[in-house]
């Protein structure tokens, strides 16, 4: 991994005002330690020499005025990089967050089955909050050690080859041997210590999959037996890790060995030579000061480097989710552009084509990276105020076919095409996909509730509904009862993914936003697959007030419901199973 | 059901008057260090050669001005030579004390690690398991909080103990020297390796509340946008949420900016301290030798050693930051260690169910709760599972039900009244010993990583193949298995991802079997299922358990017509009993649900 990822550079501006900021700051601590070891040799030679305070004395206020001084760059580099890191991680943040809502037809749609899909947000939540933090430390305490790793060494070499050139061969002689040495111990422990870590991880793995599995195994009495075994695999844990930890502590040890040995060295050598005359004493002290100044830097970027590096990986995933995102939907350009016709200019208000038929021939679709289609060669159409009962087995596509309604994916075979009442058929891509959607209103099989009250959520597909239409909706939706009963009625919080209701109750809430949204077409995506029996029968009166006069398409697997809820006005379609592997 | 219950958590006392709360106010980080007691010595020998290793460092630089300072007046070589071997010496064994103190307190950091990890093992295992450490969440979190133990010992206990012995010794040298300077230092280490690091994280508490309330709310925003992603495109509102994802980047960007003032504070307070104490020393000094009070040479060494003696604290800032997350991760740890058992041990051991006594089941006017102030869970539930015959009992969602399971697996104690099998209390045997007659499936049964032949023979070590085959064939699952390339030893992958719904579920069932204990629990066996699986597993579970007493805990009312007798309970009572017919005939809620 790099020290300093040129994606980063280029990418947010903050980073760049950082480098230059610390480029300064590191010339000007540089100076001042140099200063600094000068000032105190030449104190200590004067005093061994009887000068007294007034010849010394504003040298020695002068060592002051350098503390003083010092401790104000750092304060300001300290101040400043953090103030840098947060304006990087808010640029990073809004870029993935960009992308990852602009762009990702394909995803949503797959996202639509959320057991696959929210694994994958809760790393990008993550990914955007705490691993964005780890640069913090990269920022602050990693970047301007680096730069004074690269400025410090050359200074105090240079001075010191000024003040006493023997000397300063040693240091130049030791000071590459600690990088030369880094990587090469580096190197033969990399290795070893990335798969120590997955080792690790495969420990707390195993320990969670043992904690989680507990109720199982204490019903089948493995209980006990199974303590045995976490002692043991720790243990082995323990031996192997400090197998590896005995090579990987080599780099620091070579590193503190290099450093200390070599301001030994000096110390001995410019000792005798001022022992035998050939150097003075103010030199030598100079040289003794400044020696493990030359190294400090070295080792204090060694021992931030894993630290810092989280901070780096964590950008490195940004980039990576960034290009693998724009890959999948450039590379295919079915989705993009190509021989899909280019929409109309939106107009911001519903589709009169919701309101009318629909046609599908030979529709399929096929994701990116699967072989076996999510949907294949359908003909059906649906004429407006009809309501039609899919079912098939799972694996045969009808979530997709509702998502292919939604717009979230485009066919990859046949076409769509809606006719609005008293107009002609036209491709459904020709119709500007927020107009189209404003038209539909969609209860999927796990209605997703946000953060945000009850009313908000009941209006998410129509902001501009006042409370008196939230409230008779919910009350169609049969969820006026229990909301009501909430402690603060509709201005109650729901908590995260509504956490306060139970599934019943969700799914009315989200037929109270379908009935908000007031929308001809109406999706129904397995409305009481997953509720109890007395939750479903009001699912089930809520549902058939929702279709009064709206065309529906209803996705269930259990047909008894919707025919004797619905009675006259059901047609019933029954789609094929695709393949054996679909339907595991 | 116990999902209700997490209220419990805020006094784990509650339920036991027998614990007392005489723990509850020591510090979490003194009780973490104290895990490590068995390990002392070799924490001690870590710290002696830590010690040893920054001692090095600081006396090197002591040792060579003094060596100059002799040198300047031109003495003879043999005055030096001491000087020039010890120099010599320090340089090598700062490096190798360093490194043996590192492998000395990771070892002993990772022995304590293991041995915590079985504890916390150990007191989950005699806690309720449905009860309040259930979410997925909450398990991953606590095997992070074990891990930071890890991080305590090697970062948090051995760096500031090094720091006191190594500073003590310092200032001890050069109070000797001269006493103003040993006093100056002893101010200045205090000062940077003391109160710096304390204020700090004092000062950083208020930046590190708000930042994390503001990365919460950030969080909670963008898990609503990425997750209720499909609902948002749909309804035309992604727009408007992505606007409130800026909206609270923005505040947490803006919070992050205010307060770096005051995060930059401690660095440049670190190096004032520094810088001003190397100050004092040299002006301190440099008076002393003008009044003739100490020599030019031990001008030299008071003025280097000072200098050098920073290197001690460096590394207590960064430790004075990490213990308030350390502690808090101590407080979950031991949140989970100081739960009393779910369970009383019998009051003799090693008693056992007499193998030729009659398996029935009876409850007898059950009562449970999980807290003195809690309702009760289940409020006086009487039944009978008769030998040989299915149960169900059925009821919404908070009926009690898996409570139910919960006393029959012998998770937890009952508050009241008794179950007994074959005419005796199951409170008065140990619960593995239960356990051997009653088992089951328990609440979402869990499938560990490993292959289908190890997850099978956890219900019967040492199971032959075609025993199992026999078991996987009455779950009717061994007919996806053998179509499987690896059969048996197809890796499931971390909670059986690799397999569907109904699989696991027949899977856990198959275990059951296999189990073969007289009385077989099944509680709530179509959970999580979608309704394309669920007929089958429901027609499958009940013919695979024909020949064991069997009571299926449900919420779910599909195939009830073919057991021999159907509680309804809610509300922690048993509202109706009888068969499907009866229950159909007579008026209450299993004819209100149950008719489609």
């Amino acid at each position: 991994m790099k020290p300093l990822d040129p994606r980063l550079v280029r990418t947010a501006a903050a980073v760049r005002t950082h480098l230059a900021v610390t480029v300064a700051s590191g010339v000007l601590i540089t100076g001042l330690i140099l200063a600094q070891a000068w000032l105190l040799a030449r104190v200590v030679t004067g005093a061994w020499a009887g000068e007294g305070m007034d010849a010394l004395g504003w040298m020695i206020a002068a060592v002051a005025a350098v503390a003083v001084a010092r401790a104000l760059l750092s304060y300001l580099a300290e101040a400043s990089a953090l103030h840098s890191a947060a304006r990087t991680k808010s640029q990073l943040r809004r870029r993935l967050i960009a992308h990852v809502t602009g762009s990702g037809k394909v995803w949503l749609a797959e996202g639509g089955d959320r057991e696959d899909g929210s694994p994958r947000a809760g790393e990008l939540v993550t990914l955007a909050t705490r691993g964005l933090d780890a640069l913090d430390e990269y920022f602050s305490r990693y970047l301007p050690q680096l730069v004074l790793a690269v400025i410090v060494p050359f200074a105090v070499l240079a001075v010191v080859f000024w003040a006493d050139w023997i000397s300063g061969i040693v240091i130049l002689v030791t000071l590459p041997l600690i990088p030369v040495f880094m990587a090469l111990i580096g190197m033969h422990t990399q290795q070893r210590t990335e798969r120590q870590w997955r080792l690790l991880s495969r420990l707390g793995g195993h320990f969670l999959d043992v904690v989680e599995g507990l109720p199982t195994l204490a019903v089948f009495r493995r209980a006990k037996a199974q303590a045995a075994i976490i002692r043991k695999v720790g243990e082995d844990h323990r031996a192997a890790t400090m197998g590896t930890l005995r090579i990987a502590f080599l780099s620091a040890f070579a590193l503190e060995l290099l450093a200390t040995l070599a301001v030994a060295l000096v110390a001995v050598e410019v000792g005798l030579r001022l022992l035998g005359g050939h150097m003075d004493y103010q030199t030598a002290l100079l040289v003794l000061i400044l020696a493990p100044e030359a190294y400090l830097p070295l080792r204090e970027v060694g021992a931030r480097f894993h630290a810092s590096m989280e901070g780096v990986a964590a950008a490195d995933q940004v980039f990576t989710e960034l290009d693998r995102r724009r890959g999948t939907t450039t590379g295919e350009d079915r989705e993009e552009g190509g021989a899909a016709p280019v929409a109309d200019a939106p107009s911001h208000s519903p589709s009169p084509a919701a309101a009318g038929d629909i046609r599908f021939e030979g529709v399929g679709l096929l994701y990116p990276d699967r072989d076996i289609p999510a949907l294949s060669g359908l003909d059906l159409t649906v004429r407006a105020g009809e309501h039609l009962l899919l079912t098939g087995p799972s694996g045969s596509g009808k979530t997709t076919l509702l998502s292919l309604l939604l717009r979230l994916a485009e066919p990859t075979e046949g076409r769509i095409s809606v006719r609005a009442p008293g107009g002609g058929w036209a491709p459904l891509e020709r119709v500007p996909a927020d107009d189209w959607r404003l038209g539909i209103a969609w209860v999927p099989q796990h209605p997703y509730l946000f953060d945000v009250s009850v009313a908000d959520n009941i209006r998410l597909g129509a902001p501009d509904a006042d409370m008196d239409r939230v409230r008779e909706a919910a009350r169609l939706a049969e969820a006026d009862g229990f909301v009501s009963a909430l402690p603060d009625g509709y201005g109650t919080r729901l908590g995260e993914r509504g956490a306060r209701l139970s599934a019943g109750q969700r799914q009315r809430i989200a037929l109270a936003r379908a009935m908000c949204r007031d929308a001809p077409l109406v999706l129904l995506d397995e409305p009481t697959a997953h509720l109890d029996p007395e939750n479903a029968r009001a699912v089930r009166t809520a549902v058939t007030r929702l279709l009064e006069g709206r065309t529906a398409l209803i996705v269930a697997h259990d047909t008894g419901w919707a025919e004797s809820a619905l009675g006259g006005n059901l047609r019933t379609a029954e789609l094929p199973l695709l393949s054996r592997e679909a339907h595991r | 059901m116990s999902t209700e219950t997490t209220g419990a958590a805020a006094s784990p006392a509650a339920g036991h008057p027998k614990a007392d709360g005489r723990k509850r106010r020591r510090d979490p980080l003194l009780r973490m260090i104290g895990l490590a007691r068995p390990r002392g010595g070799r924490f001690a020998l870590g710290v002696l050669l830590g010690a040893a290793a920054t001692g090095s460092g600081v006396a090197l630089l002591g040792v060579a001005a003094w060596m100059l300072a002799t040198a300047a007046d031109h003495p003879s070589i043999t005055a030096l030579s001491v000087a020039v071997v010890a120099t010599r010496a320090l340089g090598v064994s700062k490096g190798v004390a360093r490194y043996l103190e590192r492998l000395v307190t990771h070892d002993a950091a990772f022995r304590t690690l293991a041995e915590v990890r079985v504890r916390v093992y150990e007191r989950l295992a005699a806690t309720e398991p449905f009860g309040r450490f259930r979410s997925g969440d909450l398990m991953s979190r606590l095997v992070n909080d074990t891990e930071a133990t890890l991080d305590l010992l090697v970062r948090g206990l051995t760096p500031p103990l090094v720091s006191v012995v190594t500073g003590g010794a310092t200032v001890l040298f050069l109070t000797v020297v001269y006493v103003p300077g040993g006093l100056l230092l002893a101010a200045g280490l205090l000062l940077a390796g003391l109160a710096v690091p304390l204020a700090a994280a004092a000062l950083g508490r208020g930046p590190g509340e708000r930042e994390a309330r503001a990365r919460g709310k950030l969080s909670t925003t963008l898990v609503d946008t990425l997750q209720g992603a499909p609902d948002l495109v749909a309804y035309g509102a992604m727009d408007r949420q992505v606007a409130r994802v800026h909206e609270a980047d923005a505040e947490l960007t803006r919070v992050a900016r205010r307060d770096a003032a005051t995060l930059g504070m401690s660095a440049g307070a670190g190096a004032l301290i520094t810088g001003l104490t190397v100050w004092g020393a040299l002006f301190l000094g440099v008076l002393a030798v003008a009044d003739g009070s100490i020599g030019a040479t031990a001008l030299a060494v008071l003025v280097l050693t000072t200098l050098a003696a920073f290197e001690i604290v460096a590394p207590l800032p960064a430790v004075a930051a990490r213990l308030g997350s350390i502690r808090a991760s101590g407080e979950r740890l031991f949140g989970v260690l100081d739960t009393p058992p779910g369970i009383a041990p019998p009051a003799r051991e090693g008693l056992e169910i007499d193998p030729e006594a009659d398996a029935t089941v009876r409850v007898r006017d059950l009562r449970v709760r999980y807290g003195p102030e809690e309702p009760w869970a289940l409020d006086g539930v009487d039944l009978e599972i008769p030998a040989g015959a299915t149960v169900a009992v059925v009821g919404p969602s908070g009926a009690g039900k898996s409570t139910l399971a919960s006393v029959l697996l012998r998770f937890r104690d009952p508050d009241g009244g008794r179950v007994e099998i074959g005419g005796a209390d199951i409170t008065g045997y140990p619960a593995d010993e239960v356990r051997r007659v009653v088992s089951g499936v328990p609440q979402d049964p869990h499938v560990f990583a490993s292959t289908l032949r190890e997850n099978l023979r956890l219900a019967r070590p040492g199971a032959e193949d075609d025993e199992l085959w026999s078991a996987l064939r009455r779950a009717r699952l061994a007919g996806e298995v053998e179509a499987m390339p690896k059969g048996l030893d197809t890796q499931v992958g971390s909670h059986g991802v690799g397999l569907s719904g109904g699989m696991r579920q027949r899977l856990a069932l198959a275990r059951a079997v296999l189990a073969a204990p007289r009385v077989l629990v099944l509680d709530e066996p179509t959970a999580h299922l979608d309704p394309d699986t669920r007929d089958g597993v429901v027609e499958d579970l009940l013919a695979a358990a024909r020949g064991f007493s069997t009571l299926l805990i449900t919420h779910d009312l599909t195939g009830l017509d073919r057991v021999d007798r159907i509680y309804v309970v809610r509300d922690g009572r048993v509202l109706q009993s009888g068969t499907h017919e009866e229950l159909l005939a007579e008026p209450g809620w299993y004819r209100a649900v149950g008719v489609r």
